[in-house]
């Protein structure tokens, strides 16, 4: 005769079971359509490159080779890929710049909405959900519209005496920040408000009373109390923000590549998917490594306060 | 110290705030504006005009773009909110079980990745596919937001379950339901507002996206961003104005609805 305690093993076990059963099909979907074609990159990364894209079934460790490396094509020496390097470096920095200027911006105006009235609050947060949803690709148009030549910034300029000429933003790496820190923008917002919102004043208060200047207040007790929104917000911005390619390829030209116009460049008229695949793995090891090294840091400066 | 401030105001804050929001405004009112303008380019300003609404109107290309993606979107925010529901009901309100962990890496797994990634990553695998069936019509597409749009529809779901209590579930099994009509009958309804907002964020997600589906589409399978995209690179025209325009108004209408359900508390 089963124990009461083989029992409520039973039906812990079947509780499992249902539980599985029932995340089974947005696992399948997802495995199927994100995580296993993952996998298959990493194989096509180690093949080698076929006549029409695609790959030859062949190992070869080239495609590796060629992400910072090149082969001179009479003495077979291997140098530093300029190329490689320079967009490498262009799309990490930018990436880096935009989290920062977004956190700059971001910051203020989460503290903001979290102070007013609990009336106006959900006004403000409304008006941020707005661009938040609107078509990331219609507000990339919206910024091009804004800082090409003929745009209204330019028209300003002009019609004040400032400059002569429309000064060429479109086209360069600033336009790509600005379009960056655009869009971006509501998703840094939005979970330094969320961690803000939760901010009890009452220790604001103690910190005044106990004379810290506003600075010291806003440093030792406000910012530690929000950094997990900090945290989820510069995470949000950098990871779509290093992979980017609607903004670049249509703020930035065809001569301002990033690092996701180089992977679609290798997968159409470079016909190197082996290269593409190489390079977008080297995308993802970025990001986790950015990832684990932030959240680490960030874990272990400043005291945990609940 | 005297109290004679605002314990709450940080000095620049306001200022910077206000500078966000304008920002953020100016240039979708811009783009709006110039979706009614008369003139043939959007260099000069010709006069208030609906001709370009009406010449997006009638291009077919705009209608099928259009007509695709809205038929993506609402198949694929279906199928991934039932999904993320299933999944929602089977990672929350437990103690820790084997694999649970496991499962929220693999259902956020698609946010951690770069959409240029996961974009290539399935023209190579649809593409290998397409060669050993010979289907190459829109499934793909379809597959392929679904999965991406399954961790958006799941967050919302599990915030709601998350801060519902066990108590009505218990009253109801108590009262003999089965465990069949404590859902219909309990869970359902109470879960409802996460549910809807869930879909609308899963459709609103489908319906915004372009890289993946850049990746993934075959020949003449625009959906309208890819479509615009397009455009874009072709040259700037006052039409693509009027059609985002248009697309900027259902996306306000979509939030506006969402901010609603969502808010509703209990």
């Amino acid at each position: 005769m089963a124990t009461a305690e083989q029992v409520a093993k039973a039906a812990e076990r079947r509780d499992v079971r249902d539980r599985w059963l029932l995340s089974a099909p947005a696992l399948l979907v997802i495995f199927l359509a994100a995580t296993g074609p993952l996998l298959i990159v990493l194989i096509y990364s180690f093949l080698t490159p076929g006549p029409y894209g695609d790959v030859k079934w062949q190992f070869s460790p080239d495609a590796w080779l060629s992400v910072f490396m090149e082969r001179d094509i009479f003495d077979d020496t291997l140098s530093l890929a300029a190329a490689h390097v320079t967009i490498f470096w262009r799309s990490i920095k930018l990436a880096v710049i935009t989290t920062i200027a977004t956190l700059a911006l971001g910051f203020p105006t989460a503290y903001f909405m979290a102070t007013r009235s609990e009336k106006t609050r959900d006004l403000w947060l409304f008006l941020i959900t707005i661009p938040f949803w609107t078509n990331l690709l219609i507000r990339t148009f919206a910024v091009l519209q804004i800082i090409r030549n003929e745009g209204i910034i330019n028209t300003i300029l002009i019609k004040l005496g400032i400059v002569s000429a429309p000064v060429q933003i479109l086209f360069t790496d600033t336009a790509i920040l600005i379009g960056m820190a655009y869009v971006y923008l509501p998703l840094m917002v939005l979970p330094i408000y969320a961690s803000m919102e939760k901010l009890d004043f009452r220790l604001v208060e103690a910190g005044y009373d106990l004379y810290a200047t506003r600075f010291k207040v806003l440093r030792k007790i406000i910012f530690p109390l929000v950094k997990p929104g900090v945290i989820a917000g510069s995470i949000l911005v950098f990871i779509p923000a290093l992979g980017a390619y609607v903004t670049p390829s249509v703020l930035g030209g065809g001569k301002n590549m990033m690092l996701s116009n180089l992977i679609e460049l290798q997968f159409g008229q470079g016909r190197n998917w082996p290269l593409g695949s190489a390079l977008s793995i080297t995308v993802m090891i970025i990001v986790m490594v950015a990832l684990l090294a932030y959240v680490r840091n960030a874990g272990k400066s400043g005291t945990r306060h609940g | 110290m005297a109290k004679n401030f605002s314990i709450k105001h940080q000095t620049g804050f306001t200022v910077i705030a206000a500078t966000c929001f304008i920002v953020l405004y100016l240039p979708i009112i811009v783009l709006v504006a110039y979706a009614f303008n008369a003139a043939n380019s959007t260099s000069e300003w010709g006069g208030f005009s609906m001709r370009w609404f009406q010449s997006a109107w009638q291009n077919v290309q705009v209608i099928d773009a259009t007509l695709r993606s809205f038929q993506i979107g609402a198949v694929a925010a279906v199928l991934s909110t039932i999904f993320a529901t299933m999944a929602a009901l089977a990672t929350t309100r437990t103690a820790s079980y084997p694999g649970l962990t496991f499962k929220y890496a693999a259902i956020n797994q698609p946010l951690m990745v770069p959409e240029i990634v996961t974009g290539v990553a399935l023209l190579i695998f649809f593409s290998r596919i397409k060669i050993f069936t010979g289907y190459s019509g829109i499934g793909y597409l379809i597959a392929a937001h679904t999965a991406f749009c399954i961790p958006f529809a799941y967050l919302p779901i599990r915030a709601r379950l998350e801060n519902m209590d066990l108590t009505l579930e218990r009253a109801a099994a108590d009262l003999y339901a089965t465990p069949w009509k404590t859902f219909r009958r309990i869970t359902l309804p109470l879960l409802w507002p996460g549910i809807l907002a869930g879909l609308m964020l899963a459709f609103v997600i489908s319906l915004d996206d372009v890289v993946i589906t850049e990746f993934v589409k075959s020949g003449g399978q625009d959906t309208l961003p890819t479509y615009m995209l397009g455009q874009i690179r072709r040259g700037i025209t006052p039409e693509i104005n009027a059609i985002s325009t248009a697309f900027l108004l259902l996306s306000v209408a979509i939030v506006t609805l969402f901010f609603f359900v969502s808010r509703k508390r209990d």
